[in-house]
């Protein structure tokens, strides 16, 4: 059932992230059901749904933040380069080191400036140090598209900066311990509609280089930036299909209903 | 920074085989052990101070100790019954003087104090928590026992009813404040008037939480010992006079502690044993009534 | 209370009428009902009498100390003893032997401390945690006179025999072990002082990070972090507010702690050094070794003396403390004290 290395049949520059057979609990309660899907690698798939459908515990079980919930518990392999990061062997600090992670609330460390945020992650991990690192947290943030904004103030805090601010410091955090793998959980929930925009046009730049999953709960932000949509309903997995043959031919009814506002 | 990975391993998310990665697992479980060495400690310095003070003061529990008033060293059959009477006399004077007081002040507080007024009383009141109580017994010792050439039981009551009134204070007005607001409102609708509201309504639906706050106030003091060595001054006789000394167990404990004499430094313990019984299980009564317990999830 | 309904509109005149209908009717409503009068005369004359107490007794200390003050002024801090038969009076060492005490005690208590509480909100199995922290927190109902009673007949003669010996064999280097064991002394008296202010420095610290939001844990979690570099970089330092204000409160505590420190601090003035064994007292312990003896006068007012410089000092350290812990809930963190 854990096997480490990837199934048969498929190469691993094809797929990004393997998923199969996936099932998550909290507790007693169980919230995913059976979850298959491959996610390609340097585009961007969002996973969208009514509350509760499972789509944020899905993601956050890409990069084994589920199973830190107390009572929480996964069955089932991801497979993300060879590797399934679900194999008993696996310590998921290091499955969490290589995927990056940006929450729903921007979460900056607000004791610590501007450049130490970014640089957290980097310094625990020993991944560079004086003048190397400064060029590290300069490349992210200006990936980030935070660089010219922060570039004067980089030891403020970063309660200093908008929320849309922060929002891109958190990814330019994600983005510095070198991922090919990025998360967002929600990124834009807590956003006003023009720092979601920037937070969009820095998705679409970003995928050139990383593979993004994304959990949306707005239905136009799916369909402008993601590839491919993945619906859940109830922790079960719909229908995932590129999004414009999504949003335009949905195969299941469940789907049509919600895309169509018929509930959620 | 393509998928095709650079990582020349062949499992991407296995660590490192470097001093840092070998170094921040110690640290991590270093810092397990260390810190569950230190709550270890913390508890079980507990358990053998309990255990230690049972074992030594237990030899003295008998009837004798609760009835008979203590005897000088040699003679048998002597116990502590003077000083048990004497605390009772002392805690309930500190109740009487303590509780109203304590009650005015968190009445005042969450029904009707509005303002700057309000806010310098709360300020004062809780800088009482923080004084040692041998500030009240100077206090006391000052304005009472020093004029009147005597130590009694007033000066002692006095003393530990100051000290009851801001955990009285605190805990009513906390408990006062949780009275959902629609029974002030339903009592206003009937015509009665404020004070009627506050005394037959208000207060008495937060009547067990009062009485939590009293019982930890009590527990508070029955346990001190500094305010009543300048005021109560202690005896070995029993004393229902309260204008006169009376003896308490925590200055009896005390004394005997200082006794030149090994039979009084035993009973100590025995002394001790009582106290920490009556304490602990107040505390304790009070933390269950109070579903403390649940409360501390974490 | 009854709203003014004023029945012309919008002039000064109509507006001030309002208000003397509505002051009459109040006054005539508390006329009606004595009952709500006499409460609040009753209830205002306790808050009265609280508020005379806690002023009164500043003020007592205050005048009572005053021959002293006008006598000794400030060489009042640094006069080396009680000393009637010359008549010359002074806390010098009472005061340091109080700094010295409460700073070891803080010192010690605040990693013990800080690290139980950590152990118990982090890394503790949840079986184990509500019986730990039982355990812990009820070494703060325990009555000092009883530390202090085993620190005086089991602890300090341990001490003297075994513990302090070992210390001077081992760390006899150091200025801090060398000198005469006596068993009692600053050192019994910093332990003793450590173990009683552990339980709330413990508790404070827990309730600080039990309410650190996930969402900073989940940053630390997210970057590949250890579950130490959690506590590290996102746990503590949102909490770091909370907890210093706990350790002064505990600093207060050990400052103020009369009962016990006095059973084991020897009671005796040496000349102060750096020596944890040397033994001396306290600025409360001057106060219960003095008050016996004090003849009405200088003697009398240099032993209030002292007690206020006590009260001033665990004053300040619990005013400060307490505006640290309600400054938390504006930097970032929520603390209930």
């Amino acid at each position: 059932m854990q096997e480490l290395v990837a199934s048969e049949g498929q190469s691993q520059a094809e797929i990004a992230i393997d998923i199969q057979r996936l099932d998550a609990w909290y507790g007693p309660s169980q919230a995913l059901f059976d979850v298959n899907l491959s996610i390609l690698p340097l585009s961007v798939s969002a996973a969208i749904g009514p509350s509760g459908s499972g789509k944020s515990t899905f993601v956050r079980c890409l990069n084994r933040m589920h199973e830190e919930v107390f009572g929480a518990r996964v069955t089932g392999s991801v497979v993300i380069e060879g590797v399934n990061i679900y194999a008993p062997t696996i310590n998921p600090i290091y499955v969490r080191r290589h995927i990056g992670m940006v929450f729903q609330q921007p979460n900056p460390l607000p004791s610590r400036s501007i450049y130490e945020n970014v640089a957290i992650g980097a310094r625990i991990n020993g991944l560079a140090k004086g003048r190397a690192l400064d060029e590290l947290v300069e490349r992210r943030l200006r990936q980030a598209a935070l660089w010219d904004e922060v570039k004067d103030r980089l030891s403020g805090a970063p309660t200093q900066l908008s929320g849309g601010q922060q929002q891109r410091l958190c990814i330019a955090r994600a983005l510095a311990l070198e991922p090919h793998i990025v998360l967002m959980d929600e990124p834009c929930s807590a956003l006003d509609p023009i720092a979601t925009l920037q937070v969009e046009d820095l998705i679409r730049q970003l995928k050139q280089h990383y593979t993004i999953v994304i959990v949306t709960h707005n239905l136009q932000q799916a369909a402008r930036v993601a590839d491919r949509t993945a619906f859940f309903l109830s922790g079960h997995l719909v229908e995932e299909e590129a999004t414009a043959e999504f949003f335009s031919h949905p195969k299941q009814k469940e789907t049509e209903d919600f895309i169509t506002g018929r509930f959620g | 920074m393509s998928v095709t990975a650079q990582s020349t391993k062949s499992n991407p998310f296995e660590a490192e085989r470097n001093g840092l990665q070998l170094r921040r697992s110690i640290v991590n479980k270093l810092s397990i052990i260390l810190t569950g060495f230190f709550a270890i400690c913390a508890s079980l310095f507990l358990i053998y101070l309990i255990g230690y003070i049972a074992a030594k003061g237990l030899q003295f529990i008998n009837a004798n100790f609760f009835t008979q008033r203590p005897r000088a060293p040699g003679e048998t059959g002597g116990g502590w019954a003077t000083a048990l009477q004497g605390s009772a006399i002392l805690i309930t004077l500190a109740t009487i003087i303590g509780v109203p007081l304590g009650m005015a002040v968190g009445i005042f507080l969450s029904e009707v104090g509005r303002g700057p007024f309000a806010s310098f009383v709360r300020f004062l009141v809780d800088t009482l928590t923080g004084i040692p109580t041998i500030i009240f017994g100077l206090f006391a010792w000052v304005l009472i026992v020093v004029p009147s050439h005597s130590f009694s039981a007033v000066s002692g009551g006095v003393a530990l009813g100051i000290i009851m009134i801001p955990t009285v204070a605190r805990a009513t007005e906390e408990v006062l404040r949780l009275v959902p607001n629609d029974q002030r409102e339903a009592s206003a609708a009937l015509g009665a008037t404020h004070s009627r509201t506050i005394m037959q309504v208000v207060v008495p639906a937060a009547r067990s939480g009062i009485v939590t706050g009293v019982m930890l106030a009590l527990a508070r003091v029955a346990g001190e010992t500094a305010p009543l060595l300048m005021t109560a001054g202690g005896t070995p006789f029993f004393n229902t006079n309260l204008f006169h000394q009376i003896d308490a167990i925590p200055l009896r404990i005390f004394n005997f502690t200082l006794s030149p004499y090994q039979i009084e430094r035993d009973q100590a313990f025995s002394g001790a044993l009582v106290l920490i019984v009556f304490v602990v299980i107040t505390s304790l009564a009070v933390r269950w009534a109070t579903g403390g317990f649940k409360r501390r999830g974490r | 209370m009854e709203v003014p309904v004023a029945t012309e509109r919008n002039s000064i005149q109509a507006r001030s009428r309002a208000w003397l209908r509505a002051s009459l009717s109040q006054i005539r409503v508390q006329a009606r009902r004595p009952g709500d009068f006499a409460f609040r005369v009753l209830l205002y004359l306790f808050v009265g009498i609280v508020l005379v107490i806690v002023l009164g007794i500043g003020w007592v200390l205050l005048s009572s100390s005053w021959p002293t003050i006008q006598q000794f002024g400030f060489k009042y801090l640094t006069n080396p003893a009680f000393d009637p038969i010359h008549n010359t009076f002074g806390v010098g060492p009472a005061l340091f032997g109080t700094f010295f005490t409460s700073a070891f005690a803080i010192l010690l208590a605040v990693p013990l401390s800080v690290g139980t509480a950590i152990f118990l909100t982090e890394f503790c199995p949840r079986r184990l945690r509500f019986p730990l922290a039982f355990l812990v927190d009820t070494l703060a109902a325990i009555p000092s006179v009883a530390i202090g009673l085993w620190g005086f007949l089991v602890f300090a003669p341990w001490l003297q025999q075994t513990g302090e010996p070992w210390l001077q064999q081992h760390l006899g280097f150091l200025p801090f072990f060398q000198g005469t064991p006596y068993g009692v002394g600053m050192l019994a008296a910093g332990l003793i002082l450590t173990a009683m202010i552990l339980p709330i420095i413990t508790a404070i610290s827990r309730e600080v990070m039990v309410v650190v939001p996930v969402s900073q844990r989940e940053a630390m979690l997210a970057l590949g972090a250890t579950r130490w570099e959690v506590i590290r970089y996102a746990v503590l330092p949102y909490g770091r507010v909370g907890i210093t204000g706990g350790a002064i409160l505990g600093l207060g505590r050990a400052l103020g702690e009369t009962i016990a420190v006095t059973l084991v601090i020897g009671n005796q003035a040496t000349p102060p050094s750096a020596s944890l064994f040397q033994t001396g007292y306290t600025l409360s312990s001057v106060i219960v070794n003095q008050f016996g003896e004090a003849t009405p006068g200088v003697f009398l007012s240099a032993v209030l003396e002292a007690g206020l410089l006590l009260l001033l000092i665990t004053l300040l350290t619990n005013i400060l403390a307490r505006l640290l812990i309600a400054r938390m809930g504006r930097v970032g963190g929520g603390l209930t004290a």
